[in-house]
């Protein structure tokens, strides 16, 4: 009897399971959504949960770092899972935790037009060691006032950000080489330049003859990433679209899709679009430091910004940059080569072996593969036609592998999976292709939801793809979450393309607009996370290390400077006397924690900034008026501890020239200095 | 003595070297949102831990229930701890450069004695922290001391606290079990017929 009823007991999931698939089912069969619902099932893997399924507590497999765009951030997810890990600030003020907002990182948005606290954030790109991606730092863009963000991946923290001068719409970028000798970014808007650091003023129906692109080339420290404008290239006046580096063979060149070789300065969307072939530009990247080192580089003033982040002091300092070298394509032989690509072209991506390079033309209806091999043959035979300001274009036929016939409508990005296959996004057809490198032939797609830009495989712009999942980053959502009014999340897709088949795992929703994403294997990134800073290594000017060395001192007329110590779960001081109406308020918070996840937050009633979050070991300060006498409080916003809501504080403010002494304290026993009993 | 006692009796003597090599004892706390565990090391002149900072989690960890805080420098025995220690291991070479089988057993038996009071220390130490509460702690659970186990494990509101002899008291019984075994392999040897005895003693 008693089997029995263990029998039953063991059934039972089982059988509910079979129900709610059932039940499932039944609720399939009755809504009738249009073709999108059968659709989905259809492209939906039948081992598909548990193939994206971690366990609670399990680890991904993969991080992902998909750009937000139009958010100016980076959001990180766990792949497969889809489970979203961290938003990192980078162009774009974040009051979640003071980026941007608090004084020490208020410098890193800094640009030569004053405070920019927002970007369109386009390109993530990690940092490569031997043409494999390495886990130390993330490289991203920000499009609308040209900049090249550096995240380092210890922290998850945008360390770097820097103006690229004689740009406009950075979209081309940012690039790194394989060694991370360089990153390389390319301007999507020409402009007319004055030579001397800013734009010229000049009648708009000029831009034939006065508007000029620009590629620069940032060298990147081996050690630290630090970036510094190394020289620059100015261009004919295109518009630079994207990049892609070469790999073994190819690994010394560059290559950048251009459209408006037109070079039309009005309705691009007619007047960009009139010629057959735009081009390819070939940049020989090492030709070019070389011309630049042996003094071909000329140099010209310029005026942009170069924001860091100091590891000891959490601290951004803006440094400004009065000058950039640049050199002239027509001045340096062999440096750079225009190879005539189908209407428009947007993605181009050169495969894991370095040979090919795929243009996929947004207008164009194949899919042109170039071979490195050829364009070698083709430069080495002059088979040219013709050139433009000087730069040799080759011909079309000399450099053509082939072309994929018919692969779908407005083919945009191809990434690889290392075992001969590409994959093409296609955003007018909705669909992923699957194309063999070698014969050119598609050999699967399978449709996406809806208007797939960029696609990613982790490692699938390297030498070395992880050819196990695809993810396809899509710019129309509609039906495929719960709607949210007007405004939509983005979609992402993952694909299984570990087998001949691709096939659909999973949904998820992004923050933003994703444009491009990459990918790493857990294990390059993970063992070296941070944990905390260490007080010790803390060389911030004014950060208390300890609860004695608390302070508040006034420093001048309206200036008061408070030193606080935040430890769970009080802040040194919590009762503030002696400020006056007027007076400014530099709070300077360190967190005395020395333990993993304990940061502490700072808020101050009134305040016309955002909350600081401070992370253990680390000082950040919080800029505060008071306007008007009475008592504010601030409190800790980041629930610490079981005693957090107890975590506060009280500022009097008196009139101005009021006789109240500065007087602080925490707890009743003591006056100022306090609390060294612990 | 034999010679070959004498290199033992010196082995013993070293042995205690472990202490200033390893901790004697460790208290390991686990809670939920410790899933990684906190270790407290207690050495023979010092504090250490699973981390650098290990005193200061605990510490922030037992202001809420009103326990002092642990520093190394409230402990005397911290100071002057390592000086016993090479005073045992000094007097033990001699012992076994003398050769006399009842300075052996002296020995031996301070050692013990040394450990027995060692042992009683900490655990008056453990006792004094663990109901020497601040009558302003911010949780008080009525009835509660939070004693930690002197060995095995106990529960400790949300902590689950495990103590246990580590490496360095090794050492200490390296000691004794050592110079016992001398001082016995030394009398079994004599013309009084004690070896079967001797040797039951270590069966």
């Amino acid at each position: 009897m008693e089997t029995l009823i263990n029998k039953l007991k063991k059934a039972a999931p089982k059988a509910a399971l079979l129900m709610a698939v059932a039940a499932g089912a039944a609720l399939q069969g009755c809504s009738k959504m249009g073709g999108e619902g059968s659709a989905t099932a259809q492209g939906l893997s039948e081992d598909a949960a548990s193939a994206v399924y971690v366990a609670p507590g399990k680890h991904d497999e993969l991080y992902s770092f998909l750009s937000g765009g139009f958010n100016g951030q980076v959001s990180v997810y766990g792949l497969p899972s889809g489970r979203l890990l961290k938003i990192i600030p980078v162009f774009t003020q974040h009051g979640e935790n003071g980026w941007g907002y608090n004084e020490e990182t208020k410098a890193m948005l800094q640009t030569s037009h004053g405070f920019v606290p927002w970007d369109d954030l386009h390109h993530p790109k990690l940092s490569r060691t031997d043409g494999q991606t390495d886990g130390r730092w993330l490289f991203v863009n920000g499009n609308n006032t040209p900049r090249v963000a550096r995240i380092d991946l210890k922290t998850f923290e945008t360390v770097e950000i820097m103006e690229i001068p004689n740009s406009a719409g950075n979209h081309c970028s940012p690039y790194p080489t394989n060694n991370n000798e360089y990153v390389i970014a390319g301007t999507r808007f020409s402009v007319p330049l004055d030579m001397k650091g800013g734009t010229k003023d000049v009648a708009l129906d000029k831009y034939g003859e006065e508007f000029r692109g620009s590629i620069s080339f940032i060298k990147i420290d081996k050690e630290h990433g630090d970036m510094d404008l190394d020289f620059q290239i100015l261009v004919p006046g295109f518009d630079y679209d994207l990049a892609n580096g070469g790999k073994g063979p190819s690994e010394d060149w560059v290559f950048f899709t251009t459209y408006n070789s037109e070079q039309a300065g009005t309705l691009k969307e007619v007047g960009a679009s009139q010629n057959d072939k735009d081009y390819l530009a070939a940049v020989n990247w090492k030709l070019a430091a070389k011309y630049a080192a042996e003094g071909k580089a000329r140099e010209m003033p310029a005026n942009y910004y170069h924001n860091k982040l100091d590891e000891g002091t959490h601290v951004a300092k803006s440094t400004v940059k009065k000058k950039v070298r640049y050199l002239l394509p027509e001045e340096c032989p062999g440096m750079m080569y225009l190879l005539p690509a189908p209407k428009s072209p947007h993605g181009i991506d050169v495969d894991p072996t370095g040979e090919h390079m795929v243009v996929s033309g947004k207008l164009a209806s194949a899919i042109p593969v170039f071979s490195f091999s050829k364009m070698q043959d083709a430069i080495k035979n002059k088979q040219f036609d013709g050139e433009k300001n000087g730069i040799p274009v080759l011909k079309y036929e000399s450099v053509l592998k082939g072309e994929v016939k018919e692969p779908g409508l407005g083919p945009l990005h191809t990434e690889f999976d290392g075992k001969g296959n590409a994959y093409t996004s296609m955003f007018v057809s909705s669909e992923v292709v699957k194309w063999k490198v070698n014969d050119l032939q598609v050999v699967d797609r399978i449709p996406v939801y809806y208007s797939v830009g960029h696609l990613m495989i982790p490692g699938g712009d390297t030498k070395e793809p992880h050819g196990k999942y695809l993810v396809a980053m899509n710019k129309i959502t509609k039906d495929r979450y719960l709607p949210t009014g007007p405004e939509l999340a983005h979609s992402a897709q993952l694909i299984d393309i570990s087998g001949e088949k691709m096939k659909l795992l999973l949904d998820f929703p992004t923050v933003a607009e994703p444009h491009y994403a990459q990918a790493i294997t857990a294990d390059k990134v993970a063992p070296n996370s941070t944990k905390f800073y260490k007080l010790d290594e803390n060389t911030h000017p004014h950060a208390a290390k300890k609860e004695a060395d608390a302070s508040v001192v006034r420093e001048g007329k309206n200036k008061v400077r408070v030193k606080m110590t935040a430890i769970r779960s009080h802040m040194t001081p919590d009762n503030i006397e002696g400020i006056q109406v007027g007076d400014t308020v530099l709070f300077h918070v360190t967190n005395l924690e020395q333990d993993w996840d304990v940061p502490h937050g700072f808020a101050m009633m009134g305040a016309n900034t955002a909350e600081t979050l401070i992370m253990p070991g680390a000082t950040q300060t919080l800029k505060w008026v008071a306007k008007k006498e009475g008592v504010y409080p601030f409190y800790c916003t980041d629930f610490c501890s079981a005693l957090h809501q107890e975590m506060q504080g009280y500022i009097r403010v008196s009139p101005k020239g009021s006789n109240v002494p500065i007087k602080f304290s925490t707890g009743k026993k003591k006056e100022a200095p306090v609390a060294s009993a612990n | 003595m034999k010679a070959y006692t004498k290199v033992l009796m010196i082995v013993a003597a070293l042995s205690l070297g472990l202490l200033f090599m390893f901790p004697m004892w460790k208290i390991y706390l686990k809670a939920p949102q410790y899933p990684e565990g906190l270790e407290l090391h207690i050495w023979v002149n010092k504090l250490g831990g699973s981390s650098d900072h290990v005193l200061q989690n605990f510490n922030i960890l037992n202001h809420y229930i009103g326990m002092e805080p642990i520093h190394a420098e409230s402990f005397a025995e911290l100071e002057y701890m390592p000086y016993i220690v090479i005073f045992f291991m000094i007097t033990g070479v001699l012992v076994a450069l003398i050769g006399r089988n009842k300075l052996v057993l002296g020995w031996s038996g301070l050692l013990m004695v040394g450990g027995a009071v060692g042992i009683l220390d900490f655990y008056l130490w453990l006792v004094k922290f663990g109901t020497n509460l601040s009558p302003e702690a911010p949780i008080k659970v009525p009835g509660m001391t939070y004693i930690p186990p002197l060995l095995g494990n106990k529960t400790l509101l949300n902590f689950d606290a495990l103590s246990l002899p580590a490496l360095g008291s090794l050492g200490i019984l390296l000691g004794i079990t050592l110079s016992l075994l001398v001082y016995f392999l030394n009398r079994s040897t004599n013309p009084k017929k004690q070896t079967s005895k001797a040797k039951h003693a270590f069966v």
